[in-house]
């Protein structure tokens, strides 16, 4: 099996890489086009900012490219906000696979709540295949200041005040906006299964 | 529910940790990735290595031990120490660490943090405030702690906050190898400024210390080192203790 991770300036993209050798995957970093549609899987990560990053997908046409790709796909943290519709951070236009808004934390008077959120978070409701065995209520890694709001593609929910989508899934688009690569055993089971669906 | 962490804290030199470091049946002590494995098996949260020892010549050294350690845990990390421009930042970043801690550069020249934060994100900076009392107000050191500046640590905490740092790692200097306890009067004054998270340092000596910081001081994560190096807090009894005093630990 082949699994393609898309590279694009959006920062670390290694360390999905090295999870996957980790569970015994190959899998190559790249922003080649061909590479990517003939991958058995493909992951969309991210660390780093929207606007930027879209940029960076249009002008190497991959937002087309990632928009109609039939074969599995794992959105990670901005990849995952960048499936959605629209993100706030820097007012830009996502892939539109997820009919979302990404909105950003608003902070509090009393700064009770932190963003951007950085730890480890538990998430609940889990509605996917991705999830295998994978019990409710566990802890999976979260750096994020903006969310997906929830939807009826939510497949698992996560709280910052208030609840928000922690995973989505529609058709071969699975979403997370945790990092599976960080997230300890919970999330190299949540890897597995991705490699593993059908 | 967003947990509270625990982070264990290693001091790397010329690639093998220093301080004695006291594990049950662990044949090579002094490596870094060997004690990260061991740390993130018995639920460490987080990781921190800091290069107590950078220098030019040794940062390849630094970026191929980063490397080796992204490779092998699969928990975040951050690392420190002597970083100073855009490319040591990117350099480690590559490298696989998913965080970076700047202390002095930042405070020299305040619009790095700008800069940082444009390029790779808040997320990724870790803006550290060493700091100890005088006359009843708490300023920012440097160097180390061998340089007091004239700058009050909640100035400078908003101050990193504003710019776009992610994170503060708080480490007072009054506490520091004390084993007295965590400073919680300036950990919760700077918790309770900044919107962003703060991890306290400096002082842990019981279970009950962590309690308290995370309780009154507000802290969202506590960082140790000997504690856990000689095995006088397991990491395991640590989070149940916590559990058992209704923090929300993972």
């Amino acid at each position: 099996m082949k699994t393609a991770i898309i590279q694009y300036n959006g920062g670390n993209v290694c360390s999905v890489q090295f999870a996957l050798e980790r569970i015994g995957a190959n899998a190559v970093i790249t922003d080649d086009a061909e590479t990517i549609l003939s991958a058995d899987r493909v992951i969309f990560p991210g660390v780093g900012q929207a606007s930027s990053a879209m940029q960076y997908l249009r002008n190497r046409g991959l937002d087309r490219v990632i928009k109609h790709l039939r074969q599995p796909v794992l959105g990670i943290c901005l990849g995952m906000q960048l499936l959605c519709d629209h993100s706030e951070e820097g007012d830009t236009s996502g892939l539109g696979i997820f009919p979302l808004q990404v909105k950003r934390f608003q902070v509090t008077t009393d700064l009770s709540l932190k963003v951007p959120l950085i730890g480890w978070n538990t998430i609940s409701n889990l509605a996917s295949p991705v999830f295998g065995n994978i019990p409710e209520n566990s802890y999976m890694y979260f750096v994020h200041s903006y969310y997906a709001p929830l939807c009826e593609y939510t497949v698992a929910q996560a709280c910052h005040a208030a609840p928000y989508s922690a995973a989505l899934q529609k058709d071969n688009f699975y979403a997370v906006q945790f990092h599976p690569e960080k997230s300890g055993d919970d999330g190299q089971q949540l890897l597995k299964h991705f490699l593993n669906l059908y | 529910m967003l947990a509270k962490r625990i982070i264990p804290c290693l001091d790397v030199m010329n690639g093998r940790t220093v301080k004695g470091i006291h594990f049950e049946n662990l044949r090579d002590s002094g490596d870094p990735v060997e004690l990260a494995i061991r740390y993130s098996e018995q639920g460490a949260d987080e990781l921190v290595f800091l290069d107590i020892a950078a220098t030019n010549e040794k940062r390849k050294t630094w970026r191929q031990l980063v490397y080796n350690i992204a490779r092998h845990i699969h928990i975040p990390f951050t690392v420190g120490g002597g970083i100073s421009e855009i490319r040591d930042v990117e350099a480690l970043l590559n490298a696989g660490a998913d965080k970076v801690s700047v202390n002095t550069s930042i405070f020299r020249n305040p619009q790095l943090i700008e800069t940082l934060a444009r390029q790779f994100g808040s997320q990724c900076i870790v803006a550290a405030i060493d700091t100890k009392p005088f006359d009843n107000s708490w300023y920012v050191h440097l160097n180390g702690g061998r340089v007091q500046t004239q700058t009050r640590a909640l100035d400078w905490a908003r101050e990193v906050s504003e710019r776009g740092a992610g994170e503060i790692l708080l480490t007072s200097m009054a506490g520091d190898g004390t084993r007295n306890g965590f400073s919680i009067d300036i950990t919760q004054a700077i918790a309770t400024s900044v919107p962003i998270p703060v991890i306290a340092s400096g002082g842990a000596g019981t279970m009950e210390h962590f309690a308290e910081v995370f309780e009154q001081g507000r802290a969202d994560a506590a960082l140790a080192a000997s504690v856990f190096h000689d095995g006088d807090i397991h990491l395991r009894d640590l989070k149940t203790y916590l559990k058992s005093r209704q923090i929300p630990i993972r």
